[in-house]
């Protein structure tokens, strides 16, 4: 096949300004509120650090992941929203200033990292050769090291492949995704362990890494539907999308929101069923006073109110309903890292104040700008994917 | 045979664009009784034929619903109203428990029956006999060509304007379809003697084989596993004996549980001397003594002791509880003659526990004392 055949139409158009601007002014927002935080209480704001960490982590790297699964899979569809990922998962590069408060203030958030509790402690000095402050800080750096390598040539032969229109770049692509598959499932899992699951050091749970892992690629599915919607919507895209597109994005959410309930329902009913203290004492701090309406909101915004907006067959074509699952969903995956971190910080009363939406303000201002920023040099679409025409005639 | 109907004119085409195209047109022409005969599924004729969405999915939702409210609620009676267990310390309505239970029934009951639904409902099983059935027409839209069939039935229906239409679409072969009103019409009847003798069959064939399986397949085991231990069975000969017997006598001296032993069988005295009531005067245990005294005593001795049942006279006079001899008699020698008897009244060692042996005693003294009350017992 000649360059000439898989050529489309795409002409380059910039993002609105009063995108940018908005992203702008959350920026400057998110910042002065996180200041104001850092200054007011130091251990609080590097606890909502942590999970505005573990969120940006979410997109990100589950965005890589869309890509890698969409290569591997060989999928025809997802390729005019692929460079949509491509330009979230940039976000990698930024996480590790989000883990910067954490790593500073290990005290603060860590309790395994307290030299005097791990003496008295029989437990954690047994899983010492694990949680200790050197191999913590070493193998997050390898992991976001890995991490860059991979987002450098994904995306970088993915963009090559816009001026050269060379097939093998696919090819290539294809091989770095099967390497990149388990090497995301092991450091995703160890994300998952490090920064939410060692929070409470003595509490083990063996499916809690495909637990982060259902909202990572839940949250990422969201936040490239919105992407998508948005930006076709004021005409960015490539002409040519569908409702079977749309159809297709919807379906993969309703799915993975059923894989966060069956994975979530599981844990819970083993370690329910069991009944283990070892195990039991996390979810017994999480059904105990005013967190006991927090699990209960969990089921019903991440699983309850998603499912039933997504269930009709229109609703996954009408990009009303699905603009407003995918922003359930996001704020849904922010609620159950809040609900996964902030109880073990404090135990019996939920906090909830301006110091737990500073960050967030700082992230969504921090997404739209980069994202504006990245979208001003590259195009919106592969467009020298071969797939990129079929994935135009996409017909379900 | 009665006289063949038209039923509808017929058009085939080569390729899957072709029909989308065709179908697009005849949409557009404002045919509505029509239909497409793919080989395999064409995406997007559905639309082009404007075809409304199914209402299967309804019937769907409805049977996942009420799988799921039947799972909950059959759970519900069994395990917290009917036959309340108590689970690994779990509540008796445990719901999580239960959840994976009603995941699995909402699942069949949704899918199995919205495949019956179609088939029985939407299908119209047993009854689906249908005009293009057997045509010509059928054989090749089931393994490489793309039909198309508009009905007589449609209001725009013309005969000749339809096969100008399909011609000028670049079909390959145009053709009416007849059918027999009588044929097609005929409706199927479910309970055929063909179809009883087959289910006849399928039982005999069910039974039997559930029979075989479970009352010889399963016992013919390659190995004996534990089945054939060398055991004393109960009330088995055995030759490891010298008596022969497999059960054997406990050892002499053995009391068995909940047992106590009576010391003074052949010696009254020495029971009225040093057995006492351990029983206090309470209600309750005066309640239980004349419970059992009524039911074991009063035949003889009558309601209040006195020795005046309907007995009196035909018998051996029952003697009265109320004489001057057992009133000084200790408690303990009443005891002895219910444990052991006395006369022609037998032992009611048997008939009787050791508390409500007491408790008879009790009883036999509050009315020893109802019936000689002094007065200061009025105060």
């Amino acid at each position: 096949m000649s360059s000439e055949e898989i050529k489309i139409h795409y002409t380059k158009k910039e993002l609105p300004s009063g995108f940018s601007r908005l992203g702008f002014i959350l920026l400057i927002i998110g910042l002065i509120l996180v200041v104001l935080s850092f200054i007011t209480d130091y251990n609080r704001a590097t606890q909502n650090s942590v999970i505005i960490f573990t969120f940006l982590t979410s997109i990100s790297i589950g965005s890589l992941f869309l890509v890698a699964l969409e290569y591997i899979a060989g999928a025809v569809w997802s390729v005019p929203f692929r460079r949509i990922s491509e330009i979230i998962s940039f976000i990698i590069f930024l996480i590790p200033i989000f883990a910067l408060p954490a790593l500073l203030n290990l005290h603060g958030v860590f309790h395994w990292s307290h030299q005097e509790a791990v003496a008295n402690d029989k437990l954690l000095q047994v899983k010492a050769p694990y949680l200790n402050e050197t191999f913590f800080i070493i193998r997050n750096i390898a992991i976001f090291l890995i991490w860059w390598l991979f987002y450098k040539f994904l995306t970088g032969n993915s963009r090559k492949q816009d001026s050269t229109y060379d097939q093998k770049l696919t090819t290539t692509n294809i091989k770095l995704s099967a390497a990149f598959m388990p090497i995301f499932g092991i450091s995703l899992t160890i994300i998952a362990i490090d920064w939410l699951m060692s929070l409470e050091p003595h509490w083990f749970s063996t499916i809690f890494g495909v637990y982060y892992f259902a909202g990572t690629i839940l949250s990422a599915l969201a936040c490239l539907t919105l992407m998508v919607l948005y930006l076709n919507e004021k005409g960015l895209l490539v002409k040519g999308l569908t409702k079977d597109h749309y159809y297709s994005l919807g379906a993969l959410m309703f799915a993975f929101i059923n894989f966060w309930a069956y994975i979530a329902f599981s844990q819970f009913m083993l370690i329910w069923y069991a009944n283990l203290p070892e195990e039991t004492f996390w979810f017994i701090t999480r059904w105990q006073g005013g967190w006991s309406y927090l699990s209960y909101g969990l089921i019903f915004i991440h699983f309850v109110i998603p499912y039933a907006i997504l269930l009709p067959q229109p609703a996954k074509m009408d990009p009303l309903r699905l603009k407003i699952a995918a922003v359930i969903i996001l704020l849904a995956h922010f609620y159950d890292l809040y609900w996964l971190s902030m109880p073990s910080f404090s135990k019996d009363v939920v906090l909830f104040s301006w110091y737990e939406i500073a960050f967030p303000i700082l992230a969504v201002g921090l997404f739209i700008t980069i994202f504006s920023i990245k979208s001003k040099k590259i195009n919106l679409v592969p467009i020298g994917d071969p797939k990129m025409k079929r994935a135009l005639e996409f017909k379900l | 045979m009665s006289e063949k109907k038209l039923y509808s004119v017929t058009a085939l085409f080569n390729t899957p664009d072709e029909i989308s195209k065709a179908a697009e047109v005849i949409t557009n022409e404002g045919y509505k009784n029509f239909d497409v005969n793919t080989p395999y599924p064409v995406h997007g004729l559905s639309s082009k034929m404007k075809l409304k969405p199914s209402t299967l999915g309804y019937f769907a939702l409805a049977l996942g619903l009420s799988g799921a409210t039947i799972a909950l609620l059959f759970m519900y009676w069994t395990m917290s109203i009917d036959y309340p267990m108590i689970i690994g310390g779990k509540p008796f309505f445990a719901l999580p428990a239960f959840i994976p239970v009603t995941f699995e029934v909402t699942v069949l009951l949704a899918s199995v029956g919205t495949v019956l639904v179609m088939l029985f409902l939407f299908f119209k099983l047993p009854n689906n006999s249908h005009p293009l059935h057997d045509t010509e027409y059928m054989k090749k839209v089931s393994n490489d060509k793309f039909g198309i069939s508009i009905e007589a039935k449609d209001p725009k229906f013309n005969l000749e304007q339809i096969k100008e239409l399909f011609a000028s679409l670049g079909a390959e072969k145009i053709e009416e379809i007849y059918y027999d009103e009588e044929e097609i019409n005929h409706k199927n009847k479910i309970f055929e003697p063909k179809f009883i003798a087959f289910l006849f069959v399928v039982a005999i064939v069910v039974a039997g084989g559930t029979y075989f399986t479970l009352n010889k397949l399963l016992y013919m085991s390659p190995f004996n596993f534990m089945l054939d231990q060398h055991r004393v069975d109960p009330q088995a000969k055995e030759t490891i004996f010298q008596d022969g017997f497999g059960m054997r006598p406990p050892v002499e001296g053995t009391v068995a549980r909940g047992f106590m032993p009576y010391l003074y069988q052949e010696d009254p005295e020495k029971a009225g001397m040093l057995l006492s009531n351990p029983l206090m005067a309470t209600e309750e245990n005066l309640k239980l003594g004349q419970n059992k005294y009524n039911t074991f005593c009063s035949p003889c001795h009558g309601y209040f002791g006195k020795g005046d049942s309907r007995l009196n006279g035909q018998f051996p006079n029952p003697p009265s509880l109320q004489s001057e001899k057992l009133i000084q008699w200790q408690d303990g020698r009443i005891y002895h003659v219910i444990q052991v008897g006395q006369n022609i009244m037998p032992s009611y060692a048997k008939q009787l526990t050791e508390k409500e042996k007491w408790a008879i005693v009790l009883y036999i003294r509050a009315l020893q004392r109802a019936l000689n009350a002094k007065e200061e017992d009025l105060k």
